[in-house]
């Protein structure tokens, strides 16, 4: 479990690194943002939800089944899109942050 | 010409409040929040990441499982947690945070948290303590509503590591920054303790690249009960692990899947299979008793275990992808990228690694009937406190405001906090530096983390033994436990991520420690899987219906007995 950052994408606002929960990101000396403990990530996806570019890649370990597909998300307002992307294909999910959970 | 790495070294920096919070997830806030609309103490909490999404609520939860439905009570809610835990708890503690959940849940609602209602703009139940909500925002609200608070400071990126204490008082609190080269020496005239429960003791379900991929939060590990224990303070049950049922792999849970579309536990034959494990007709099962069953079909050659979700609706499974998206998204990510949701395949099933946690077990700091601990000046509220299991978020809030409220009423009956001598802080920050200063030793500090939980897992009753502990193994994991605790005074910080890790790996060695007494203390299998013992393996009513206490004096864990205290007693301490 755990990020990737795509540092072509990152425009170095800082604010995936603040709220990690475990302090694993960091701004290098061009103040783009890495995972520096990548084995230690919780995959809360915090820091995914605070990236407005959706430059922060969540996927799973190769050790709990993960095969390369990875996840991201936009936020719009009261939504949240949820993108999984597979190769060329990309499945969109969007919750209503307003609407609760019927489970 | 070699330079030679300059050697970092800390600089005390003195900090002055009247309340201090240590640890600014679910039940630090609204304890922060409670004070501020109270009264107008200065407050400060010492968070190790980032208020808006640290602690368990990180990812979001799922539904609130603590309130009191219509045609439920505080009185039978203390009944039901009574029961559930086999009659281990405070019943004066559960029963005067049941007494608030409602309370706390309106006031959620107030933050803006979705609560699903019915028509009548009642909330929907599920189940006879449960409601459903979208908790994926729930951290970031809390964060919020502390924000706007004006006499509550918030240092974020400060890890706490012991308390300041004078003679039987506690007065504050030593952290360091994780940004600056920075000492903390905070002096407060109560202190309330939030910094949740222990992860990370065991080898985990992934120990490889996806070792945090855990239920608990991993960035809790138990410093709040260490520090109480270096303290002396006395802890109560820790023996009463916490082990979680989830769905492989992602370890997400389970809950949603068996009370959302009623799935049923079955093994790989397909028979349901819990029933079969001493499952009164009519009755419920509790968490250990599904947990057991899987664990000995598992054994029996009939696993693996599932939740039959096969043939669910497609409405269904859109909205378990949607309810998983808003707490675990690891599961929602894994049913798409194999191409098969829960209505293709059934959900495979696991037992986690044990955990202590206060929040769903009962072990934690020993309190009086106001949340404060054995040491006077220091309450303790949420994962770390002990004596009321199944608290849950609502729980863990219901209980902060009860701690924010004595310890407001501490600090107006004594205002003498006495500033520490200047050599007493200098020792400090010198041994805190010395971890800077070690040559690279033989160990590192993944070895070192590595060889405890291992010890654990094999000796403590971890995943690979089905969580039995016998006295013989438990006496050789306290001996290795011991030379862990030596090996770590050995161990180099390169930086401030580095110390803190290093802090991280002590305070677990710490709960460990206590941990392993608490286990061989109790002789009798009271909770299956959470505290099974293979040399005693039933249930003693007669001898053992007490709580295990213990406190840390010069080196050694001490063992107390304490009878139950009933649900009506206002319970004191003894000093
Ligand atoms: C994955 C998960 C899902 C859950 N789902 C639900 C649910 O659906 N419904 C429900 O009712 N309950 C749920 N719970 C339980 C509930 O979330 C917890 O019981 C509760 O949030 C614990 O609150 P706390 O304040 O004790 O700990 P936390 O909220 O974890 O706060 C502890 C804080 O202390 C900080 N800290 C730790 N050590 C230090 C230190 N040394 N110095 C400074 N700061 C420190 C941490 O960073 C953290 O911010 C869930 C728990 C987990 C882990
Ligand atoms: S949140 Fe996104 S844009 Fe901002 S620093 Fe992180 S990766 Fe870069
Ligand atoms: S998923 Fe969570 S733990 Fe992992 S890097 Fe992002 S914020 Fe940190």
């Amino acid at each position: 479990m755990s990020i990737r950052i795509d540092k072509g994408k990152c425009v170095r606002c800082g604010q995936c690194a603040l709220v990690c929960p475990g302090g694993l990101i960091v701004q290098d000396e061009e103040k783009k943002a890495y995972i520096k403990y990548p084995k230690d990530c919780w995959g809360c996806a915090a820091c995914l939800k605070e990236c407005k570019v959706g430059a922060i890649k969540y996927f799973l370990g190769a050790d709990i089944g993960g095969k390369g597909v990875y996840l991201y998300t936009l936020d719009e307002q009261d939504f949240l899109h949820w993108f999984i992307v597979n190769n060329d294909i990309q499945h969109r999910m969007t919750s209503n942050k307003r609407e609760s959970n019927k489970y | 010409m070699v330079l030679k790495p300059c050697k970092m070294a800390l600089k005390p920096e003195i900090l002055k409040t009247d309340i201090l919070i240590v640890g600014g997830g679910t039940a630090g806030c609204f304890s922060a929040i409670t004070i501020a609309e109270n009264s107008k103490a200065k407050v400060l909490i010492a968070e190790k990441a980032h208020i808006k999404r640290s602690g368990c609520l990180a990812a979001g939860v799922n539904a609130l499982n603590a309130y009191i439905n219509p045609g439920e009570s505080p009185e039978s809610y203390v009944e039901y947690v009574k029961k559930d835990a086999e009659g281990i708890i405070r019943e004066d503690l559960v029963y005067s945070l049941a007494k608030k959940l409602n309370q706390v849940t309106q006031k959620l609602e107030e933050m803006g948290l979705p609560i699903l209602k019915d028509a009548k703009g009642d909330y929907v139940s599920r189940g006879k303590r449960n409601i459903k909500i979208n908790g994926e925002n729930i951290k970031p609200l809390l964060a919020q509503a502390v924000q706007a608070k004006k006499n509550v400071q918030i240092l974020n990126g400060v890890n706490i590591i012991d308390y300041i204490v004078q003679g039987q008082r506690v007065s504050g609190a030593y952290g360091f920054s994780l940004k600056k080269n920075l000492f903390y020496v905070i002096y407060a005239k109560a202190v309330i303790c939030t910094t949740g429960g222990a992860a990370g003791l065991y080898k985990p379900n992934n120990p490889g690249f996806s070792r945090h991929k855990m239920w608990y939060s991993p960035f809790n590990t138990g410093a709040g009960y260490a520090m109480g224990i270096r303290a002396g303070a006395e802890m109560t049950s820790l023996e009463m692990r916490f082990i979680a049922l989830r769905c492989k792999d992602t370890i997400a849970p389970t809950g949603t899947i068996a009370q959302g579309v009623r799935a049923r536990q079955i093994n790989s034959l397909g028979q349901e299979y819990v029933k079969q494990y001493g499952v009164k007709a009519g009755a419920e099962a509790s968490t250990p008793q599904r947990l057991y069953a899987t664990v000995l079909e598992n054994r029996e050659g009939r696993g693996p275990c599932y939740l039959q979700t096969r043939g669910i609706t497609e409405e269904q499974e859109q909205g378990l992808y949607k309810a998983y998206l808003n707490m675990a998204p690891a599961q929602t990510l894994k049913w798409v990228e194999q191409s098969r949701g829960p209505g293709s395949d059934n959900v495979e099933i696991e037992g986690t690694e044990p955990y202590v946690v206060g929040g769903h077990a009962a072990s934690g700091y020993w309190l009086n009937g106001q949340c404060m601990t054995t040491l006077q000046g220091l309450f303790a509220a949420g994962d770390v406190a002990g004596g009321s299991p199944k608290k849950y978020v609502t729980g863990c809030l219901a209980e902060g405001e009860i701690a924010a409220l004595a310890a407001l009423q501490y600090i107006g009956i004594d205002d003498g906090v006495v500033m520490l001598e200047q050599s007493l802080i200098q020792a400090k920050v010198d041994a805190v530096n010395l971890y800077f200063r070690n040559e690279p030793g033989l160990y590192g500090l993944e070895e070192v983390e590595e060889a405890m939980q291992k010890v654990m897992d094999e000796y403590a009753g971890g995943i690979s033994v089905g969580y039995t502990v016998s006295r013989a193994k438990l006496q050789i994991a306290a001996q290795r436990i011991e030379e862990l605790l030596e090996i770590s005074k050995t161990l180099r910080a390169a930086d401030l991520h580095d110390l803190l890790t290093i802090h991280e790996i002590i305070d677990r060695l710490y709960v460990c420690k206590v941990l392993i007494a608490h286990l061989e203390a109790r002789k009798e299998t009271r909770w299956l899987c959470y505290q099974q013992n293979a040399d005693f393996p039933n249930k003693d009513n007669v001898h053992w219906r007490k709580y295990v206490n213990s406190r840390y004096e010069n080196g050694e864990v001490k063992i107390l007995l304490r009878e139950i205290v009933k649900r009506d007693e206002v319970y004191e301490h003894s000093y």
